[in-house]
């Protein structure tokens, strides 16, 4: 195959194509450990909420459902312009990809601003576990604190992820302007994509069981 | 290579029913479905990971073996989630069992 990029065929693989499932399944079965990774903390909130579904219903209503839904709205439409970057790759347009690329990036700040936002919040009105955490009119501060405790981890960890995923892009951008890829070689675009969405993923589960399920009992 | 691109009309229409289904999703937690709140939420992230999966990661033209890992996957999420929460269920140690 006439690449321009020596890294489109190395020595081990027999055909570009069995080099890039090679790369796809990889790539695959660190997201695998990544569900597992997180399943643990979605395991221990279910646990939890099942402990104390009041307290964690009284909590769970004070975060803003709205802010969530927005946010959501932001991460898929970076999940869209990354896959339109991807297909721009796979067409070997390098101008698109660098755009698609930005964009992401932009709405992946955003998340992240909106993210840091309600962070803030929590800080101003004493959500945050520690000696000065109060919710009001909650006779269970401890089962409360809990709330919040899981809520940080869970979403810091998601925003970690985002930030990992930041930097992941800002190399893929570089090495998009330098023109590594092209139509016959695109896997590390690709495999990006696949960390990008997984991430969106995470958020898809973490918005409803966090922001949500708990609305429809009156306060 | 036999690659598959998707048309931007394909990624576009996954993307606008992954927006309906987020609005659908905060809309319907504010009524009042009982035990049934919680199932309607987890249906609709269901859908949005499959649409995300399928068209957005491409696990529809994915090889078999990566089929096979990303199912995998899943199992043992749901043997981790299935299994604990049987547990604490059996032993009673949950508010109203």
């Amino acid at each position: 195959m006439a690449s321009a990029n020596p890294l489109a065929l190395r020595e081990q693989f027999d055909t570009a194509a069995q080099q890039k499932d090679a790369s796809v399944l990889a790539m695959w079965i660190f997201l695998v450990t990544e569900i597992m990774f997180f399943g643990g903390l979605f395991l221990a909130y279910t646990a939890y909420r099942s402990f104390y579904p009041e307290v964690f219903g009284a909590a769970s209503r004070t975060l803003s459902a709205t802010i969530g839904a927005v946010n959501t709205a932001v991460l898929l439409t970076s999940s869209y312009t990354m896959v339109l970057a991807v297909r721009a790759a796979q067409k070997g347009s390098r101008k698109a990809l660098i755009w698609f690329l930005i964009l992401t990036m932009i709405f992946g700040t955003v998340f992240l601003g909106v993210k840091a936002y309600e962070w803030h919040e929590k800080f101003v009105e004493h959500h945050v576990p520690g000696p000065s955490f109060h919710l009001e009119g909650e006779p269970l501060q401890g089962q409360a604190q809990l709330f919040f405790s899981l809520y940080f981890a869970m979403t810091g960890l998601h925003a970690l992820h985002m930030v990992v995923g930041m930097g992941i892009m800002t190399v893929m951008t570089w090495r998009a302007w330098l023109g590594r890829f092209n139509a016959d070689y695109y896997t590390p675009i690709d495999v990006a994509g696949l960390y990008w969405h997984f991430v969106d993923v995470i958020w898809i589960f973490l918005f409803p069981l966090l922001y949500l399920i708990d609305r429809h009992v009156p306060k | 290579m036999s690659e598959h691109i998707d048309s931007i009309k394909t990624y576009t229409l996954i993307f606008l029913a992954l927006l309906a289904l987020t609005f659908i999703t905060s809309t319907v937690a504010y009524i009042d479905l009982g035990p049934l709140n919680i199932v309607v939420a987890l249906v609709i992230a269901v859908t949005k990971m499959l649409l995300v999966a399928l068209f957005f990661m491409h696990v529809r033209y994915s090889t078999k073996l990566t089929k096979i890992v990303v199912a995998g996957g899943l199992l043992w999420l749901a043997i981790l989630l299935l299994l604990t929460m049987a547990d604490f269920v059996s032993r009673g140690w949950l508010a109203g069992t």
